[in-house]
Order: C-alpha cells, then structure tokens, then sequence
C-alpha cells in the first residue's frame, strides 16, 4: 500500500534510523521529510498533508503533544482526511500503561522492527478503511474523521497522563510549584496565586475560577472579576483539577464546565465558546468540539 | 511524647525484677524481718522510685530530647524520685504490713540510716541502668536513620546523574551507529563507558582531581553531542594549576545536564556550552558553565522544575566538602542563555584527595597569589 508520511524528531541518527527501518518494514511508504523541531513539524505537516505522522514527543520549540494540537485545529480536513498519528519515544516517561488501548501508536525508541512491523500493519488497515470511507457518502467521511479525532484524542490524553507524574515529582523537588495540593491528595481547592504585580500570593478558591489560560511563560487563572498568574504548566494543573468541573476546550484554555453560556459555530466551521460572566469569546479545539455536540 | 505502653510494662517488670534481688540483700542484712516482708518493702520501695522518674521524665525532657533529660534535669529527676520513692514507699508498705524503714526512724534504731544508704545505692544503680539502656536505643535510632538518609540521598543522586532518558537516547542512537559507522559506535560506547564507570561509582568515592571532572564531562558532552548533531557545540577549559584539585564526583554534572536539557533541548537552532575553571585573585576557584539556550526565566516558565533539583543536590555536596565558603550563583547569562557559577573558597586548593571529609585549613599564604598568573 502506498502512502506518504512526515517524521518529526530532534536526533538527526534516530530520525535516520527511524526512515531506515520504515523502508524496511513499509516499502511503500515514502517519506516526504524529516524536521527537527515541532514548529517545522506542524508547518512542514500542513504544507505536504501526509497521511501518517512520527512524532517524537521531547523536541525543541513545540514539543510533540503541542504540535499535534496545533495540527488538529489547522488541518484542512475538507481536503485530506486527518492523518494517522503516531508517537515515538526513548524513554517510557510517558507512562506506557497509559498508551495501552493504543499501544500500537506509540512507538518505543530505539525500533524494533518486530514490534515497527506491527505499527505499520495498524497503519495500513487504518488508511485502507479510510480510503474505503472516502468513496461512500459525505455522513461516512464525517463519521471517518469523528474517529480520527477520537484517535488523536486518547492518544494526546494518554501521552498526557504520563506527563504530570513527571513533572509534578519534579515539581515536589523543587518545591517550586505554585499551586499546593491537599494533603489527602484530591482535587485542588485553592490555588496560590501571585497578583499582576507579582509583590502579592494571593490565595484563590478554585470554585471561584472560570478559566484557565496558558500563556507563553505562565497560566492566567481567570475569576468573575480578577486575574491572576500562577507558573504550573498548564497539564500539571489539569491532573490536579475535577475533570467534572473543568474541560480543556483548546491545547491552551481550560473552562469551568457550568460556566459555559453558549457554544457558536463561525462560517469557517470553528467553534467559539462564550462563559457567563466573562466577556471574551475562546476557540475551542476541533480535538474538543465533540463535547459540544447538542444532547 | 506518646506513652508506649509496652515499654512501660517492660520497665516496672525490671524494676519488680531487681527489687526481688534487692529484698535477698536486705534480708541478709536484716534476718529477723524475713524474706517476704522484705520483698514488700522493696516492690513498694521500687515502685515509688520507679513511677516518679519514668513519667517525670515527659515533663523535664525538653523538645527534640528523647528518653532520659540530659545533664543536671536527669540527676534532679533521679534525686527527687529516689526522695519521693522511699518516703511514699516507706508510708505504703507501713499501711500494708506495719513497721519499715520509717518506724525503724522512729524508734531511733541504730541501722536506720543503712535504709537510706540501701535505698539510694538502688535507685542510682536502677536509673543509671535505665538511662544507659536509653541512650544506647536512641543512638541505634539515630544510627539507623542516618544510615536511611545517607542511602537515600545516594539512591537520588545517582537517579539525577543516571536520567533514564539520556541513557535510552543515548542506546537508541549507539544501535543506530553499530550499523551505519562502526568506529563512532565504538567512540561513543567508549564515552558512555566511562561516563557510567564515574556516575555509579561517584557515589562512593569523595573526590577525584578536577581534570577527571573536566574529563567526564567530555564524555557527557561527547555523548549529547553525536544525539544533538549540530544542535551542540562545546568548549572546556581547565588551567593546568587547577587539574589537581579535588572536587566531590560528578560535582558540575547537573549544571552541564541542565544547561543542555533546560537550555539548548528547547531552543530548536540549539547553542553552545562552556565550562571554564578559573583562579581569581583572591586564590578562590571559580568553575562557570555557561550557555547559550534559552535562558533562566524561559526555561522556568516552561515547567521545568526539576532544574531544581539538580541544583539543590550540588548546594548539598558543595557545603559538605567546603562547608560555607562554597557558592553556588545561578545567573542570566551575556547573551540570552544562563551562567551557573560555582565558586570554591581558597582553601580548596590546599585540599588532597586523602582528606575525606576535607579539613578546614587556614586561608592559603598570600605569597601563592603571585604563583596564580591569570590564565590567558
């Protein structure tokens, strides 16, 4: 079966090596390129709309969770189907328990060609029952990318999940968080928060929060009436909220579920969400748009 | 301080023990009162001694003590409870069976005073049984949590030098190597030879000469450079008066890892690292590694916390080879990057690898000032 893929990885050998034992294990594969980092990944990506995606996930500029995010709000999903996503890794950081129920998406560095063999074969039945997809009704192309984007959701969730263990342990060492969790463990209840000036902690209920927000070097935690800046990464943070209350809407925002007034779909296709209370109208990632489809 | 109840019963069984040995003796003084009138005397006796002492300990231990006060709280202890115990003794066995020491009193008996001799003699011997036995516990204690915590702090140190990461990366590229050029396979294995060789015995050995330092971060830097390409390029620069000088194992490792991992990893074009000893003028040695990456505060604000304890480990080791006159200084660097600067006190120098834990020496003589020429 002949396809074509991108290979997103910082380690010049191991992206050679990774092409090498693709020629081997898929023949009819080609690789259109190969970028270092996660900017050239998403961009290089949206220019050559490759069917399959090898991403490392440590790289330089974006790392490869972000790039996928970015990629799956930019694909033009009109013109080529989603492509297949797949992770590739050194080190089992990422709680391989985790990627279990998709265990063939994520790839353990350095590639065992058993074990590439069988990846390929998912692969390959993948973008075979895409392409029979592609030929039936417009309702069997929809239903295709639904199941994409579920695709790219759990494997983005699983990679996810083994991330805050990480970082939260890095976190305890330091003792440099910024927000305390409770001693019984537990969804967070307050958040220790430094004001705009930076002079003040103040301590903010987590019931009073209506959103999130990453932005470049910290996260705005946003009330009612007031903002406040706080340092956790934006997935740490996630790890110690009620996943009830609060849903990630976009690879930067998180939302209070309840506060949610309105959910607006733009000629574009887009969605945008609107809370009570809060002026400023947020994108909402196609990877969540399925949790604003109506009951 | 809880009451173990356990402890308790063991220790007035003691006592109940060396009170029966103590009856033999007082009947042997005293033949006509007959064993077990005796052995009332010398359980009521050691029970009086015995209760004042074990639970008046709880009020003179001051915070952080444990078991028996120290100094003259345990010998005040021991004498108020030796007072109170023969008086409330004496008074008890009287209520029980009649006569004792304090009818012996009196009557004005001539042995009257032998009781108190006998009862004094117990109850020092007593406590200072109880005490030896307490301090030896407390010290196996503090033994085995230093023991704990020194296992501990090893076990994280070696987890920081030894990221499983940069080992599995490294693996993954060295089977990349094996078939597509074998010599820098076998480079690189070398590198990672002995980069391993340090870290898992670094943990053992309290110092090695600065050179060797200088060495296995080459090794390090080696290794990180056949991963990164041309993402990494490196320079190291040590004095030849300083390549003796001993400094703990693997010391500057987590400054090289974190310039690397929290510098150059997230800045796609990568940078350069240099790590340079230098004598100062006033005989202290400064060790710099700086950077070219993306910088202090980009790379906190990127969660990368864990920087931090990389750092908190080599604070650690320094004050415990150098004691305070050792800094550690993490600071912006010239051009965007980030300059983590050690400074070891002029005494350093003076150090041999035999001292372990270094020795404090005075200040090095201000003749060797002129011997330091300032390396070009």
């Amino acid at each position: 079966m002949n396809a074509t893929a991108l290979i997103a990885e910082d380690e010049p050998l191991l992206a050679a090596a990774l092409r090498a034992e693709l020629a081997a294990a898929w023949p009819g594969l080609t690789v259109l390129a190969s970028v270092g980092d996660g900017l050239r990944a998403v961009s290089e990506a949206l220019r050559l709309l490759p069917d399959v995606l090898f991403f490392d996930i440590r790289m330089p500029g974006l790392d490869g969770l972000g790039a996928a995010m970015e990629l799956a709000d930019n694909w033009p999903a009109d013109e080529r189907p989603m492509p297949q996503l797949v992770f590739v890794t050194a080190y089992d950081e990422y709680a391989s328990r985790a990627f279990e129920a998709q265990a063939l998406d994520y790839v353990l560095k350095p590639v065992q060609p058993e074990r590439l063999r069988k990846t390929v074969a998912r692969l390959q039945q993948a973008l075979g029952a895409r392409a029979a997809a592609s030929t039936q009704a417009p309702a069997a192309a929809a239903q295709a990318l639904d199941a994409a984007l579920a695709q790219w959701r759990q494997l983005l969730a699983a990679a996810g999940a083994g991330m805050p263990a990480d970082a939260a342990l890095a976190a305890a060492n330091a003792g440099a968080t910024a927000s305390a969790t409770p001693p019984g463990g537990g969804p967070l209840r307050v958040i220790a928060a430094s004001d705009a000036g930076g002079t003040t902690v103040r301590m903010v209920p987590v019931q009073e929060v209506l959103y999130f927000e990453a932005a470049d070097k910290y996260v705005r935690v946003l009330t009612a009436t007031q903002e406040f800046l706080i340092r956790t990464p934006l997935k740490q943070l996630m790890a110690q909220l009620d996943a009830q209350q609060f849903w990630q809407v976009h690879r930067a925002l998180v939302v209070r579920a309840e506060a949610i007034e309105s959910v607006h779909r733009d000629e574009a296709g887009k969605l945008h969400l609107q809370l009570r209370g809060r002026p400023e109208k947020m994108a909402v990632s196609r990877l969540y748009a399925h949790l604003f489809r109506a009951m | 301080m809880n009451l173990n109840w356990r402890d308790l019963a063991r220790h007035y069984l003691q006592v109940m023990a060396f009170c029966l040995v103590i009856a033999v003796v007082t009947t042997a003084i005293w033949p006509e009162d007959g064993y077990w009138r005796q052995l009332v005397y010398s359980l009521c006796m050691g029970t009086f001694i015995w209760l004042p002492i074990e639970f008046g300990r709880f009020a003179f231990l001051r915070p952080g003590e444990t078991g028996w006060p120290r100094g003259w709280r345990g010998l005040a202890l021991t004498a108020l409870g030796i007072g109170v115990g023969f008086f409330l003794g004496s008074l008890a066995a009287q209520a029980l069976i009649g006569g004792g020491p304090l009818e012996g009193f009196m009557q004005g008996r001539r042995d009257r005073y032998t009781s108190i001799i006998i009862t004094v003699a117990c109850g020092l011997v007593g406590s200072y049984f109880f005490h030896s036995r307490g301090q030896r516990a407390a010290l196996d204690a503090r033994i085995n949590a230093v023991e704990r915590d020194a296992a501990e702090a090893k076990l994280k140190l070696l987890e920081t030098q030894l990221e499983p990461h940069m080992l599995f990366n490294t693996l993954a590229n060295l089977r990349v190597l094996i078939a597509t050029d074998p010599p820098r396979a076998i480079a690189m294995l070398d590198h990672l030879n002995s980069y391993l060789r340090v870290t898992l015995s670094g943990s053992r050995a309290t110092a090695h000469p600065l050179a060797a330092e200088f060495d296995r971060l080459a090794d390090y830097l080696e290794l990180m450079s056949v991963r990164m390409g041309e993402r990494l390029r490196y320079t190291l620069d040590l004095p030849d008066e300083l390549r003796t000088l001993p400094v703990p194992p693997l010391l500057l490792q987590p400054l090289v890892e974190n310039a690397i991992r929290h510098g150059l990893e997230p800045k796609v074009e990568g940078g350069r690292i240099a790590v340079q000893a230098q004598r100062a003028d006033d005989g202290s040695v400064r060790i710099a590694v700086r950077d070219t990456g993306v910088g202090l505060q980009a790379s906190q604000a990127a969660g990368s916390d864990g920087a931090g304890f990389g750092l908190t480990q080599v604070r650690e080791r320094l004050a415990t080879a150098y004691g305070a006159g050792a800094t550690l200084q993490m600071t912006a660097g010239a051009d965007g990057g980030t300059a983590a600067i050690v400074q070891l006190p002029a005494t350093a120098l003076s150090l041999t690898l035999a001292d372990t834990p270094p020795s404090v020496h005075p200040a090095a003589p201000s003749t060797t000032r002129s011997a330091t020429a300032p390396t070009p």
